[in-house]
């Protein structure tokens, strides 16, 4: 049976260079895999193209979402589907208030699915309640989305989001970089709640500590925009002690 | 015509019927003999120079010899079936508990009006009538020196038949906003030319929206509207203008300000209607410690043009000025910012501030942007910037990969580029009507 996710031979170009030289990658659903590698290996690009955003060339292979052609979608048709992308580097949008954005983007993606709009009261509970799990402070929500939001509180409003929309693909491009030890056990356990056998997780980081709290399935390495290894939660131990020296091509 | 000779152009189809116009309607207008003479002296002096052209610097980029090609016979005084499709369009316009003043066609409506009881320290008086009386505040209601210089101004000074004079006595702090609606009724083709006054004595405070609406789609008209402001020691206005024209329009609005010691002006427009559209301010710092706050934009779409241009006078020294302006333009359309400022050799310790944004939706919009910063005094702060641009990619797609489908991400950044701007408004109930009207063009450029 294929997976929830089937990624085959992709091949993306930005600005004329070939970053992701042929990644395959499958991921059923219930499962959570993560995705280690050196800087620049493609891993943010991966997450990108799996997410529609413009200006990458898919130039061969293709990606299948329970079956159906991912590539072909528009950025919110594939947020309405359940792919969701915890970005690293979340953007500010002032002048746009948190509370107004997140239920914009619930009710948009409802609407897309043919659900009715959440009710205010509805909609207020979930956010609260999201919100206190996660140690966001209700003043946070009246802010610009992610305006002066510090970096760890830029990547615990992506949880949040998450959280929200209940996704059934979530992708999270370096969730833990930026988050203090209280942060990250606490966003963590945000994740783990979603934990569910109808929803799968691409976990990507470069700390195996994050891999204590969210213990994956699978762990792959990737490198010069290849999947190099897979293996089980043992891997990401090993590469804390040896680096990515034989995947790079480096001398260690 | 000393212009029009020297620069060897011949007399327009529209400028010919503006001068015969004016002989027609002359014996009709409003105001005692004083007031003629007026007026014929302001149409010789609009005649001297005719419609403004690309080669006069302050009109640049709006060329109105060209962009106007015809001059619309004066409307005719509003009749019952004028009166009731102005009043139609009212109501989806109200304004919370504010007083209504309605100018349907250029004169204006008493039935449709609210001028009854006014507050304590508030005088509403119709400018027909105020022109016809013996002790006519004609000193006032001209804008010197700006009437010389603007042959549009020149044009309202001569063919004017209504408007409002608004009166607010010393220290009388009036809480109810007047809203002054302008109704083009949309019966036949025509144009209207209206002036409106306000003055506030020392320590005065009022809320004044304006707002500019038609009775029905696609019949051309030709608006000319000045409003013209005293504002004495240490009063303070509040003033919002919506201009949401027909695209069948032409709007030509003045705006002429006189600021005594300690006074504010805070003033906001949006620019929605109209296919051809010029707002053009001019204020003149006259007393010290003045300050003020302008907020505008320009939302315009097909092949709309719009032009802003501010001219500020920092005459006395002491005095702030914050201009922020933006445009959001889609389709073809054409949005114009001149902005200048002087500060005269007096004028030390001016703060003078003016920046502009523009969003360009598509590669065909375009905006032009001319700060123009004359400073003959050399303590002062000032400053201009200037940007345009696509909406951000970046924010673009954080929003869609949220779920939100490209119009509903694009109109949400709008939303928020021109909200700051708005958020400027002091009373909730305009802010809510000035959102509304940038809501109405967001869903309009969808459609
Ligand atoms: N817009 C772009 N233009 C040019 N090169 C790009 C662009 N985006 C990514 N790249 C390049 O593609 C390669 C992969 O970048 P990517 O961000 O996917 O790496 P990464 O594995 O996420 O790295 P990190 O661990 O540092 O986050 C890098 O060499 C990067 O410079
Ligand atoms: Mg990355």
């Amino acid at each position: 049976m294929a997976g929830m996710l089937e990624i085959r031979n992709l091949q993306v170009r930005v600005e004329e260079r070939e970053i992701l030289h042929g990644l395959s990658l499958s991921v059923n659903k219930g499962e959570v895999h993560a995705i280690m590698g050196p800087n620049g290996s493609g891993k943010s690009t991966l997450s990108h193209v799996l997410a529609g955003k413009p200006g990458y060339e898919v130039t061969g292979g293709e990606v299948l979402f329970n079956g159906e052609d991912l590539l072909a979608m528009e950025p919110d048709e594939r947020a309405a589907k359940g792919v969701f992308l915890a970005f690293q580097y979340p953007v500010e949008i002032p002048g746009v208030a948190t509370m107004t954005f997140l239920r914009t983007a619930l009710n948009a993606q409802r609407k897309a699915r043919g659900e009715g709009e959440l009710s205010t009261p509805e909609f207020m509970k979930k956010v609260r309640d999201v919100a206190g799990r996660l140690g966001i402070a209700q003043d946070m929500l009246k802010r610009g989305v992610n305006v002066g939001f510090s970096g760890g509180e830029k990547k615990r409003n992506e949880v949040l989001q998450m959280a929200l929309l209940e996704p059934s693909l979530c992708i999270l491009d370096e969730m833990d970089s930026g988050l203090d030890i209280d942060a990250l056990r606490i966003a963590s356990e945000g994740v783990n709640l979603l934990r569910s056998p109808d929803r799968a997780m691409v976990v990507i980081t470069h700390y195996q500590r994050l891999l204590n709290y969210i213990v994956p399935d699978v762990v792959h390495v990737m490198a010069k925009g290849r999947i190099m290894k897979s293996g089980g939660k043992e891997l990401a131990l090993e590469l804390e002690q040896s680096g990515y020296a034989e995947y790079t091509g480096a001398a260690a | 015509m000393a212009d029009n000779m020297t620069s060897g152009l011949e007399k327009t189809g529209a400028e010919q019927a503006l001068a015969q116009g004016f002989a027609a309607a002359r014996p009709r207008l409003p105001g005692a003999d004083g007031v003629d003479a007026l007026r014929a002296r302001a149409f010789g002096t609009f005649e001297q120079k005719g419609l403004p052209h690309r080669r006069v610097e302050d009109w640049k980029y709006t060329d109105l010899r060209a962009l106007m090609r015809e001059a619309l016979p004066m409307a005719p005084l509003p009749d019952k079936d004028a009166l009731a499709r102005a009043q139609a369009v009212l109501a989806p316009h109200a304004l919370g508990n504010a007083r209504r003043i309605v100018l349907v066609d250029g004169a204006l409506a008493p039935q449709l009006s609210d001028l009854d009881s006014p507050e304590r320290g508030l005088s509403l008086r119709p400018l027909a009538a105020v022109l016809a009386s013996r002790d006519a505040p004609v000193g006032a209601l001209m804008a010197q020196p700006d009437e010389a210089v603007d042959p549009l101004l020149s044009l309202n000074t001569a063919l004017m038949t209504d408007g409002i004079v608004i009166d607010v006595a010393e220290n009388a702090r009036i809480a109810r906003p007047v809203h002054l609606v302008h109704v083009a009724s949309g019966g036949e083709p025509a144009a209207m030319y209206t002036r409106s006054l306000v003055r506030l004595a020392a320590g005065a405070h009022l809320t004044l929206v304006e707002q500019f609406v038609a009775g029905a789609a696609d019949v051309a008209y030709q608006v000319n509207d000045a409003l013209v402001m005293e504002l004495g020691a240490g009063a303070r206005l509040d003033h919002s203008r919506l201009m949401e024209d027909d695209m069948a329009a032409i709007n030509v609005s003045t705006l002429a300000v006189k600021l005594g010691d300690n006074a504010h002006l805070a003033t906001f427009n949006l620019t929605s209607g109209a296919s051809v559209s010029r707002y053009q301010a001019f204020i003149r710092f006259e007393g010290s410690g003045a300050n003020v706050e302008t907020n505008g934009v320009n939302l315009l779409k097909g092949s709309q043009h719009g032009d802003t241009s501010m001219f500020l006078d920092h005459a006395v020294p002491g005095c702030s000025s914050r201009e922020v302006f933006r445009a959001v333009l889609d389709g073809r359309a054409r949005s114009v910012f001149q902005g200048r400022i002087v500060v005269r050799p007096d004028a030390q310790k001016t703060d003078a501030r003016m920046m502009t944004r523009a969003i360009l939706l598509t590669d065909e919009a375009e905006s032009d942007s001319k700060p123009e910063l004359e400073i003959y005094a050399d303590d002062v702060a000032c400053s201009h910037g200037s940007t345009s641009g696509a909406l951000d990619q970046g924010l673009l797609f954080y929003l869609r990969a949220r779920g939100l489908p490209e119009p509903e991400a694009q109109a949400m950044l709008i939303q928020a580029f021109v909200g700051e701007t708005i958020e400027a408004i002091a009373d909730d109930v305009v802010r809510e009507a000035a959102l509304q009207a940038a809501a109405r063009y967001l869903t309009a450029r969808r459609t």
